[in-house]
């Protein structure tokens, strides 16, 4: 297996009083989707929050492409390739879709050919181009939140539920964009609540229970395996 | 700024007739309340002169609020201290201005304009970096820590306004303005002060800079996003501790341009001016809705401007019609009148 693009050894971290993470050990390899699943409450969403930074961790270390970044503030992440979509996707609703794509380009102007392609994965997006971006659908605001992230290249993309909530049509649009960005080379890791897409995208996976890592392995050995999916989260992802 | 828009007719969402009056309402308040003073006042030629006294007032409460607003709808930061930079704003805006009293006391439009931009520039740069300080010394400590934020800004201000009396000495300062922008133009029937036309168009001014600023550059961007959600910008790749940080000088530089602007307009200082003044600027602030420069500007316009009618109409009734103001404006709207800050 290829150096992984994202290491993380012992992290703990707390939220004002509660300690949330309790020793994560976690390998992210370079390229591909990682899925992050776990019951809810499990500290899914903290892992993510603690990679990009958001939170810090108390203790332990993450390496991302070689390099520590422990310490490091979330814009220095941002900026060494780590792409954030968080759980309630992030917004600026007051701003247009054109003003959020473009912010999202940090490093310089949006690079056109890079905009088609987004466009092609999220059509709407196009069409509301100059619509402040509070007026969306869940669909299209949770469209734009990825197209954010899409908009420069990033060596690691960090994805909290993006199908939460959404009708099917657009659950099946949204996974042919990350199928597109893995094809690009790109590396996910995916909190992801629907098993169908879990599994249709997954190449490892990682399970999390009580703040920890609890198995780590191939996607489709777990999806194999409904007695491990039993033990490992309490239900078959199957039936779920 | 560089956009990649691409060349298609956009379809939008049609907004209800409802929701559009609802979103436009806050625009047309100004309107309505100029058309109520004009019926209530009566004589024409004095509801020229109120309207005009309305509009320069508020336009130099904006300019004082308006950084005040980005601060907080930034970091989350609510500074007491802001005062204080609208005072030590006057005085070192007053004592450029007394220093060259050659140029402000002959009617010579070229030196008297020279005289007051030489304050305006020194009263700026002088509160801008006391705002840098004040940021590195008495607000970063207690970032998140709203009660500590209270404290410590207050006692900021106290301190500040303490080195004032230390400076200039205790009593208060008055001043004449220079010699072009005394007395009135007469229009309508109206007489109308010549530094309160220049008020309003100065604020009127800087209102559409910044919303420029604002809305055409990347910078702006930054701050819009940043007031909506911080955490976010960050996660893009963008130090917003620094743009707060510019921000902050910003405001104190504006609240400094604000206190020249008020001194000459009172034409008196007295170190406690900028305490004073931040009753009018809080109000300002809340009843535009935190973090926005647009709500601050209104909120700054009705603010000046019923002050004035009520004292014309109801002089005893002046004091209590902006605590009525924002009462009405917060039981209609209870975030003001156009919110940013959401999602904190």
């Amino acid at each position: 297996m290829s150096d992984p693009i994202l290491e993380l050894a012992g992290v703990h971290t707390d939220i004002a009083q509660y300690h949330i993470l309790q020793g994560v050990d976690l390998s992210v390899p370079r390229g591909g989707v990682t899925m992050l699943l776990g019951r809810n409450g499990v500290g899914k969403t903290t892992t993510l929050r603690t990679i990009i930074g958001h939170w810090q961790a108390k203790s332990g270390s993450l390496r991302f492409d070689g390099a520590d970044i422990t310490t490091l503030p979330t814009p220095a992440r941002a900026r060494a390739g780590i792409g954030f979509v968080p759980e309630d996707m992030g917004i600026f609703s007051d701003l247009t879709v054109e003003e959020n794509m473009i912010l999202a380009a940090a490093s310089g102007p949006l690079d056109p050919a890079r905009l088609e392609w987004i466009f092609a994965a999220f059509p709407p997006l196009r069409t509301f181009w100059r619509s402040e971006a509070g007026n969306l659908s869940g669909g299209q605001k949770q469209m734009l939140s990825i197209a954010r992230a899409m908009a420069e290249e990033r060596a690691l993309y960090l994805i909290d539920e993006p199908t939460k909530g959404l009708a099917p049509a657009i659950i099946s649009t949204m996974a042919g964009a990350l199928r597109d960005l893995k094809n690009k080379g790109a590396s996910i890791l995916l909190v992801e609540q629907n098993f169908a897409v879990a599994k249709a995208l997954g190449d490892t996976a990682a399970v999390m229970d009580d703040g920890r890592i609890v198995w780590a392995g191939q996607m489709a050995e777990l999806a194999g395996d409904a007695a491990l999916q039993e033990r490992l989260m309490g239900l078959s992802m199957e039936a779920h | 700024m560089t956009t990649a828009a691409p060349d298609h007719a956009p379809k939008y969402a049609q907004l209800s007739l409802p929701d559009r009056i609802g979103k436009a309402m806050p625009l047309l308040l100004v309107p309505l309340l100029v058309v109520f003073g004009f019926l209530s006042i009566g004589s024409p030629s004095s509801w020229l002169t109120l309207t005009v006294s309305g509009l320069a007032m508020g336009m130099m409460i904006f300019i004082m609020a308006s950084g005040l607003t980005l601060v907080f709808g930034l970091m989350d930061v609510i500074n007491f201290g802001h005062g204080a930079f609208i005072s030590v704003g006057a005085y070192v805006g007053i004592s450029v201005l007394l220093a060259l009293e050659n140029w402000t006391g002959v009617p010579s439009l070229l030196l008297n304009v020279a005289a007051v931009l030489a304050a305006v520039i020194a009263a700026m740069c002088v509160t801008g970096a006391l705002g840098w300080g004040f940021e590195r010394v008495i607000v970063r400590p207690v970032y998140g820590a709203h009660l500590k934020q209270i404290l410590v800004t207050v006692g900021g201000l106290i301190v500040i306004e303490q080195m004032i009396h230390v400076l200039w000495g205790p009593d208060e300062i008055y001043l004449t303005r220079p010699e072009m922008l005394k007395g009135a133009v007469t229009f309508a029937g109206a007489a109308i002060e010549k530094y309160r036309l220049l008020a309003v168009v100065f604020g009127l001014a800087l209102f559409v800079a910044m919303r420029l600023v604002l809305k055409r550059t990347k910078i702006g961007l930054i701050v819009r996003a940043g007031v909506q959600n911080g955490e976010m910008v960050e996660a893009l790749g963008y130090r917003l501790r620094l743009v707060f940080i510019g921000v902050f000088i910003a405001g104190s530089a504006l609240a400094g341009l604000g206190g020249v602007m008020w001194g000459l307009y009172q034409e008196v200082i007295t170190a406690g001016m900028g305490e004073e003044m931040m009753i009018l600027v809080f109000i300002v602030v809340i009843i535009g809705g935190l973090g926005s420069v647009e709500g601050a500007f209104i909120g700054a316009l009705l603010v000046g401007l019923l002050q004035n009618y009520v004292a014309f109409l109801e002089p005893k009734l002046a004091l209590i019609s902006n605590i009525a103001l924002m009462t009405a404006i917060l039981m209609w709207r209870p975030q003001g009148m156009m919110p940013v800050v959401k999602a904190k």
